[in-house]
């Protein structure tokens, strides 16, 4: 057992259980296929794709069972540029896809990519109802609160008030909290972490694989572009440490400089920001992903500025087992069959030939 | 006194009622105890698309006809010989189909002050002579049934309900039916509720009863059981045949077949279906919405499986954008649409075929699409395996062009012999097809995605698990053989180009089509597609019997087109095609080959009739050849429109 800095335990891998595995050692350069990448310099997508790449050799599975699925959007180019099986599919049906594949094939790794615009505008049905039935896939929401490919508007994630191309007074759409929707939709697996600390990325992907259900990951991700800064907050080393909220399974919530700042419940039943005393120290809040009432791991999602991004809880929100809809398909199938192996081409024209036939015919000799 | 017996070739009887009333059941129960005499026969349900509209009103009426005969029959009939009519509106709805001279059954139990005015009568018909020509049985159905059933302790109005058996066991008598099967039928169906049960096996047997003692049915009537070719027959609904025939594609090709798709009206059974079928490896998926649906299918397919949708026109239009992503990445995907009354959400239960443009245009770029069509309910079975079959050899989306009235209509089945089957060979790709040579001479064996198979023109099928063969396809526009996206002009006119030429390819598979011209002289063809074949086939015996020639084609592939079509509806002067839409397959036809079609068209919810069919057609024969006209007496024209 090894521990991520999450504080989650990531080995062994239950949402992989079924998926053949290699003894050949594999590196991120058997995952690099032979397409350049054509991202815009700077682009946040560039890190993710390399901590993928370098990440996905520690699963020690075959190559040939991993598939990424994506969506329309910059980061949905992504399965071009992995050496796994991959679809590039329409926009925001990337879930649906990944659903149809994860359902038929348990020895397959499903992976989704995609981006705020994708995920939670055009494919916000496809998002929500693959994490209710908790199909075993992890799901990459890159986050970066704005459209790049269709060149500047305002996404579902962007601050009210938003100046962009299709907003020039300021656009009047409230966002989505994309961790409070994955909660809402009693996703199994919700987390949030950024595009430049590889180090907690890679710890909660390792996590999101481990977990058999949907995972939902959001990945803070700065377009250079289009938004540049808007993460500016919780990478900046001036600011980081008010910024982030850090999610440490098991350990009480603090950040702010030198842990100045806590979690406590609040009056209202929701969670708040507090500076720490001697007084108030034994009420902090001690964050448990694994708690299946989603109640905590909401409030503590809505401590995420919905505005201009000054403060975020990251980390892993929520972490509970729950059947999967996938397994539970191929189990129905499994029973139907009386627990034999699939059928011999003779016993499934066998068994047709009664099925056509039905209990009501007649013989006209 | 001795009841007569009378022998009839055929009769065509309209069962109707409140759509409480358990018209559909009572229909399909006396079509089952035809099956099983032997009669040929074919069904039209006609219900309306509330499940409990408004009590006693016109728009609540529900029917199902059922036609049956001692020979070949090709459709649910016209007009109606036997009008059963449980209460006024549905006495009132179906009225204007009756000849004089028919016979009108009614349950007068109904008929009184306030439902009278429900159903828009200001007299009670019963009373008045408004009724005089047909042969008016006036029975209190309801009221007898209460009667019959009162040692089983119901309620009232659950004693009422047992009504539809009383009726059926009364027709029953009256057809010479057997009653086994629904006893039987009834017994399993309400083996839980046995006050229930046991009341409408009374209730039937009163019925049948009640025609034997009473007096106030005179004659009994003979249909002979029709001869068939030998074989086994059951009696089977569009639906459920697509469905087998669904299972069967996966059985034929080995692979495992998965659903993804979102319940609409009339498809909706097909997913009831095939959700039984879980130890055939069918897996079914009810999505979020339509497009979920498909892309799980899609999704499916290149994972190995069998992916299928089903749905109606308006799911269609949901789906599109899925369908091109299917034939950008070439992969095997059936779509099956059972046409309804449309534009938009239209009539939910009526038929139409006007979703034909739609499965052929209804994409953005050039997106051809290959289109297959069943002809009566029990050919929803074959058409489904030529569809799987298109599917899985070329490696691309099959629309399959269904209707309501094959959906849920029925016909007597000859059951297929599983071992006649066509094998469906997927031919996954195992092994790289293709060798880079690199800079510096050095050679690397690899997968090109899009290097196409010499005959078919089909793509290699590589599916995830398949070591060495990692791909990436999607929407983007692929480079020839490698598959890598490509924009260049050159490569995306001839990738359009070759995607056309790959469809267009399977008409090299098909079999040369089947011209129905019997005396070799006529000068008109019929020429139609889908579930318009019994009303045209019906319509063709009509003028051949009044001395005329006509000759009949009907397709099963709208697209590609068979290769001998351009050559066959060129050979005649005439070309009718009669289609319920504004005349599709005519615009189709007329642009492909020049020919100058004449359309017959109506968009009525219902199926064409063959009598109004027939006289068109004889009209158009007789224009084309004045000679044909001096032969027809007065008497031939009245009998082809009869």
């Amino acid at each position: 057992m090894t521990t991520t800095p999450t504080g989650a335990t990531d080995l062994p891998f239950p949402g992989l259980s079924g998926v053949p595995t290699t003894d050949t050692k594999l590196t991120g350069k058997d995952f690099t296929s032979d397409q350049e990448v054509r991202w815009c310099p700077g682009c946040g997508d560039y890190a993710v794709l390399k901590a993928v790449q370098s990440f996905l050799p520690d699963l020690g599975l075959r190559r040939e069972n991993i598939v990424f699925v994506s969506g329309i959007g910059c980061s949905s180019r992504f399965p071009y540029y992995l050496e796994t099986y991959g679809m590039h599919s329409i926009h925001g049906r990337a879930p649906a896809i990944a659903t149809g594949i994860a359902t038929q094939r348990e020895d397959l790794s499903v992976w989704v990519v995609t981006g705020d615009g994708d995920a939670l505008s055009i494919g916000g049905n496809h998002l929500i109802h693959a994490m209710r039935r908790n199909v075993n896939m992890t799901i990459l929401l890159f986050n970066n609160r704005i459209y790049g490919l269709t060149k500047g508007q305002y996404s579902p994630t962007s601050e009210p008030g938003k100046v962009t191309k299709s907003t020039p007074v300021g656009s009047v759409d409230h966002p989505f909290n994309p961790v409070s929707l994955a909660l809402g939709a009693e996703a199994s697996f919700v987390a949030r972490t950024v595009d430049s600390d590889r180090k907690h990325l890679t710890g909660v992907l390792a996590a999101a694989a481990a977990h058999r259900g949907t995972s939902l990951v959001e990945i803070y991700q700065n377009c250079p572009i289009f938004n540049d800064g808007a993460f500016d907050a919780i990478k900046s080393p001036d600011t980081k440490a008010d910024a982030i909220i850090p999610l440490v399974q098991g350990q009480p919530i603090r950040f702010g400089v030198e842990g100045s700042k806590g979690l406590v419940r609040s009056a209202a039943g929701g969670v708040e920001v507090v500076e720490v005393s001697g007084d108030n120290e034994g009420d902090l809040l001690v964050h448990d992903a694994t708690l299946d009432d989603p109640t905590q791991a909401f409030a503590i999602s809505r401590l995420t500025d919905a505005g201009v991004l000054h403060q975020a809880p990251i980390g892993i929100f929520r972490q509970v087992e729950r059947a999967t809809y996938d397994d539970q398909a191929r189990e129905q199938l499994a029973t139907a069959r009386g627990g034999e192996a699939a059928p011999s081409a003779e016993q499934s024209r066998a068994a047709l030939s009664a099925l056509v036939h039905g209990n009501d015919t007649w013989t006209v000799v | 006194m001795t009841t007569e017996v009378k022998q009839l070739d055929r009769v065509i009887i309209r069962f109707a009622g409140d759509s409480g009333d358990g018209m559909q059941l009572t229909g399909d129960r006396f079509t089952q105890e035809s099956a099983a005499f032997g009669n040929d026969l074919s069904t039209l349900p006609n219900f309306p698309a509330e499940i409990r509209a408004p009590q006693g009103t016109l728009p609540g009426v529900s029917s199902f006809q059922v036609h049956f005969a001692d020979h070949d029959i090709l459709t649910p009939g016209d007009r109606p010989d036997v009008l059963v009519a449980m209460n006024p509106a549905a006495l009132k709805a179906n009225l204007p189909d009756m000849k004089p001279g028919t016979t009108i059954i009614v349950d007068s139990h109904d008929f009184t002050g306030r439902n009278l005015t429900k159903a828009g009568y200001a007299e009670n018909p019963l009373e008045d002579d408004s009724l005089a020509d047909y042969s008016l049985n006036v029975v209190d159905l309801t009221g007898v049934t209460i009667e019959a059933v009162k040692e089983f302790g119901l309620s009232r109005k659950d004693a009422s309900r047992a009504k539809n058996m009383f009726a059926l066991g009364l027709l029953s008598w009256m057809y010479g039916r057997p009653t086994e099967t629904t006893v039987g039928f009834l017994e399993k169906r309400f083996a839980k509720v046995p006050a229930i049960r046991d009341a409408n096996i009374t209730a039937f047997r009163a019925g049948w009863n009640y025609g034997e003692t009473t007096e106030a049915f005179a004659v009994r009537y003979e249909i002979k059981p029709a001869a068939m070719a030998p074989g086994t027959y059951r009696n089977i609904t569009g639906n459920l045949a697509l469905a087998y025939g669904v299972v069967a594609g996966g059985v034929a090709s080995g692979l495992p077949v998965f659903l993804g798709t979102y319940p609409i009206t009339p498809a909706s059974d097909i997913l009831h279906e095939l959700s039984k079928h879980k130890r055939f490896g069918v897996t079914t998926f009810q999505a979020e919405d339509e497009i979920a649906g498909i892309g799980a299918a899609l999704g499916a397919s290149f994972a190995g499986s069998l992916g299928v949708t089903s749905t109606s026109g308006p799911g269609v239009a949901l789906k599109s954008e899925t369908i091109g992503l299917g034939v950008m990445t070439e992969l095997p995907l059936l779509v099956i649409d059972v046409q309804r009354g449309g534009p938009s959400t239209g009539l939910p239960t009526k038929t139409e075929q006007a979703d034909l443009l739609q499965a052929m245009f209804g994409r953005n770029g050039e997106a051809p699409v290959p289109i297959v069509a069943p002809q009566s309910p029990g050919d929803c079975f074959d058409a489904a395996v030529e569809a799987v079959r298109i599917a899985v050899t070329y490696r691309t989306p099959v629309m399959l062009l269904s209707d309501g009235y094959l959906a849920n209509g029925s016909e007597p089945w000859h059951v297929p012999d599983v071992a006649s089957l066509p094998e469906i060979e997927p031919g996954f790709a195992t092994e790289t097809n293709h060798v880079t040579v690199g800079k510096d001479g050095q050679e690397t064996a690899d997968f090109w995605p899009y290097l196409r198979d010499e005959e078919t023109l089909a793509r290699p099928w590589a599916v995830p698990g398949t070591p060495g063969l990692e791909h990436r396809i999607g929407g983007l526009e692929k480079g020839d053989g490698h598959g890598n996206i490509a924009y260049d002009p050159g490569n995306h006119d001839y990738m359009v180009r070759i995607r056309q030429a790959k469809i267009d390819r399977i008409a090299d598979s098909l079999p040369p089509l089947e011209v129905d011209d019997p005396s070799g002289r006529a000068k008109v063809l019929v020429l139609g597609w889908g579930s318009t074949y019994g009303p045209i086939g019906a319509a063709c015996r009509r003028v051949r019997r009044a001395g005329l020639d006509v000759a009949q084609v009907h397709l099963r592939h709208l697209n590609p087109f068979p290769h001998d079509l351009g050559e066959i509806v060129q050979r005649y002067d005439k070309v009718l095609i009669p289609e319920m839409n504004l005349g599709q397959l005519s615009l189709l036809v007329r642009a492909r080959y020049l020919v100058d079609a004449v359309g017959y068209n109506q968009v009525r919810g219902l199926p064409l009739k063959a009598a109004e069919l027939a006289g068109a057609l004889a009209d158009l024969v007789t224009q084309t050849d004045p000679e044909a006209a001096d032969v027809l007496t007065e008497t031939d024209l009245e009998d082809i429109v009869r």
